[in-house]
C-alpha cells in the first residue's frame, strides 16, 4: 500500500495509562472503503487504539493521518479533523437530557452550522432509513439497548464522516438486541462505510471485514484477510487466541 | 386486582392507621411534656409578657409584613445574581488545561476566600468601607451594597454546587460531545452544564433557603427591612413579641420553600428509578 489514497494511517502509535504501555508501537493503514476488524482479548488495546485515532485519548508517541490531514501535528485542528471521524462507543453515550432528534442534530447544527430545519429533517430520513421514525422525539432511556445504540450510529452518520470507528458496539447489548445493530453496520458497509470496528463477534467480523487484525498486548500480532486469519492463522498467539473462541462457542 | 392484592392493601391501610395514631399520641405526649416544663417554669409569667403579648405581636405584624417585602427584594436580586455569577464560577474552574491555570486559580482562591468570612463582614465591609472611600459616582445606598454583598457570598456557594453536578456527569458524555466535533466550549454550554444544572436544583433551592434568611443580616448596616424593623418595635416598647411576628413570617415563606425541595428531590429519585430523565 502506498498510502496515498488511505483513509487512516497510524504509524507507531505508543499510548500508556500511568505505567500500564496499552499500545506499544501500532502501525495500521485503511484503504478508502475498507472495512478492518480488531479482534483479540480483553486489554489487547482494541478500544484504546479506536480511541486515539480522534485524541479522546492523548498519545505519547506516533503519527496519526486522517484523510490527508495528520490530527497529530501539534497545529493540527483537532476539531476539524474529529467531524470526519464518527465514533460509536460500547454504551452508547446518547445524550440523556435530549430527545432522539436533538441528539442527532446537535452537531450539525452546531458544528456543521447547518439550519436547524436542514438537519431535523436528514436525521428524520435517517431515522426512517434505520427503522427508528417513530423514536424521533423520544428520550434516550425510553429506548432499548438496540434502539439506543441505532441512535447512536446515526448521531454519527449524521455528521457524514469519511471514517466510522466502532467500539464493541454489541457488547453491552442483550444478545436478542445485536442482530439490528449489526444489520445497519452491514448496510454501512454494502454502502462503502471505510469503517474500523472492534468486536467481539467472530463471525460477524468474518462475514463483514475486508480484513481482519488480531491485537496482542499493544500491538497488531497478525492481519490478512478473514479467511487467512481464521481459517490459518500463522501466529500460535492468533490460534491460541480463537481455540479458545471456538471453545466458548462463538465462533 | 385479584382479592389477594386488595386485602393488602387495606391491611396496609390499617397498619397506616395505627401507625398515626401512635405517632400523635407520641407527639402529644412530648410537646405537652415540653410545654408544661416551660409554663411551671419559675419566669415563665415574665417570659409570656414580654414574649407572647398579643397585642403587640398584632401591633407589629402589618409593619413587619410590609417591610418584608425589602427582604424579599434581596432575596430574588441576589439569588438570580449569584446563580449566573456563581455558574461563571464554576465553568472557569472546570477549564482544562495548563493556560487555564491562572483562571482555575483564581476562581478557587475567590471561592476559599468567600465562603471563609462570616457573611456580616462582608456586608460591613462593603456596605460601610466603599461608601467610606468616597469614590465620585460610587453609590452609598446600603440596600445595594447588602445585595453586591449576598451574591458575592452565595456565588461562592452556589459555584461548589455547580461544580458538584458538573463533575457528577460522566466523561463519557463529554467524549462523546468531542467526537463529535464540538469545542470543549461546545460541549460544556450543551452537553455537560444542561445535565449537571438539573441535578443540582435540589441543593442549590437548599441554599438558596439560607440566602433567604441571611438577607436579615444586611439590617445591621442600617437597612430598614424585617428584622430592623422589629427590633425598632421591641426597643420602644421593651418587649420581643416583635421579634416572634419576624420569625412567624420566615416560617411561613421557608418551609414552603424546603418541602418544595424535598418534593424535587423525591421527583428525581422516582424518575431515575423509572429510568426517565426529563
Amino acid at each position: 500500500m502506498t498510502g496515498a489514497g488511505a483513509a487512516l494511517r497510524i504509524e507507531g502509535v505508543h499510548k500508556s495509562f500511568a505505567k500500564l504501555e496499552v499500545l506499544r508501537g501500532v502501525d495500521l493503514e485503511v484503504a478508502e472503503h475498507e472495512v478492518v476488524c480488531l479482534i483479540g482479548a480483553s486489554g489487547s488495546g482494541k478500544s484504546t487504539l479506536l480511541r486515539c485515532i480522534n485524541l479522546l485519548e492523548p498519545i505519547e508517541a506516533g503519527r496519526i493521518v486522517v484523510e490527508g490531514l495528520e490530527i497529530t501535528a501539534p497545529d493540527a485542528d483537532i476539531d476539524a479533523i474529529r467531524r470526519r471521524i464518527g465514533i460509536v462507543f460500547q454504551a452508547f453515550n446518547l445524550f440523556p437530557h435530549m430527545s432522539v432528534l436533538d441528539n442527532i442534530t446537535l452537531a450539525p447544527i452546531r458544528v456543521l452550522k447547518r439550519p436547524r430545519a436542514q438537519a431535523e429533517a436528514d436525521a428524520t430520513a435517517l431515522l426512517a432509513r434505520f427503522g427508528l421514525a417513530d423514536k424521533r422525539d423520544d428520550y434516550p432511556d425510553r429506548l432499548s439497548g438496540g434502539q439506543q445504540q441505532r441512535v447512536a450510529i446515526i448521531r454519527a452518520l449524521a455528521m457524514e464522516p469519511d471514517l466510522l470507528l466502532l467500539d464493541e458496539v454489541t457488547s453491552a447489548l442483550d444478545p436478542e438486541l445485536v442482530a439490528e445493530v449489526l444489520e445497519i453496520i452491514r448496510e454501512l458497509a454494502g454502502q462503502g462505510m471505510t469503517m474500523v470496528i472492534a468486536t467481539h463477534e467472530m463471525s460477524f467480523a468474518r462475514e463483514i471485514a475486508d480484513r481482519v487484525c488480531f491485537l496482542d498486548d499493544g500491538v497488531i500480532l497478525e492481519q490478512g484477510p478473514p479467511e487467512r486469519i481464521f481459517g490459518a492463522p500463522e501466529q500460535p498467539r492468533t490460534r491460541q487466541f480463537l481455540a479458545r473462541i471456538v471453545a466458548a462457542g462463538r465462533l | 386486582m385479584t382479592g389477594g392484592s386488595a386485602s393488602r392493601r387495606r391491611l396496609g391501610r390499617s397498619v397506616g392507621g395505627r401507625a398515626v395514631l401512635i405517632a400523635l399520641a407520641s407527639t402529644v405526649v412530648f410537646f405537652g411534656a415540653i410545654g408544661w416544663v416551660v409554663v411551671h417554669s419559675p419566669g415563665w409569667p415574665v417570659v409570656q409578657r414580654s414574649f407572647f403579648d398579643a397585642e403587640r405581636f398584632w401591633d407589629a405584624l402589618p409593619d413587619s409584613i410590609a417591610r418584608f417585602r425589602l427582604n424579599v427584594q434581596l432575596f430574588l436580586i441576589a439569588e438570580v445574581l449569584s446563580l449566573v455569577f456563581g455558574l461563571v464560577l464554576a465553568v472557569l474552574r472546570s477549564l482544562p488545561g495548563p493556560v487555564f491555570f491562572p483562571i482555575r486559580a483564581l476562581a478557587v482562591v475567590y471561592v476559599d476566600f468567600f465562603r471563609a468570612l462570616p457573611g456580616i463582614l462582608v456586608i460591613f465591609i462593603l456596605a460601610f468601607g466603599i461608601p467610606g472611600l468616597r469614590l465620585q459616582g460610587v453609590t452609598n445606598d446600603r440596600f445595594f451594597w447588602g445585595i453586591v454583598a449576598l451574591t458575592l457570598l452565595y456565588s461562592a456557594y452556589v459555584s461548589e454546587v455547580y461544580r458538584a453536578g458538573i463533575e457528577s456527569v460522566h466523561p463519557s458524555q463529554e467524549a462523546a460531545a468531542r467526537s463529535l466535533g464540538l469545542s470543549r466550549v461546545q460541549a460544556l454550554r450543551f452537553v455537560i452544564v444542561p445535565q449537571a444544572v438539573r441535578r443540582v436544583i435540589p441543593p442549590l433551592l437548599n441554599d438558596f433557603i439560607g440566602l433567604q434568611k441571611d438577607t436579615v443580616l444586611v439590617s445591621f448596616v442600617g437597612v430598614v427591612e424585617v428584622f430592623r424593623t422589629a427590633s425598632i418595635k421591641s426597643s420602644a416598647y421593651f418587649n420581643f413579641t416583635p421579634y416572634l411576628a419576624t420569625a412567624l413570617i420566615f416560617i411561613v415563606v421557608t418551609i414552603p420553600l424546603a418541602r418544595f425541595t424535598d418534593w424535587l428531590v423525591a421527583r428525581d429519585r422516582r424518575n431515575q428509578l423509572r429510568g426517565g430523565v426529563r
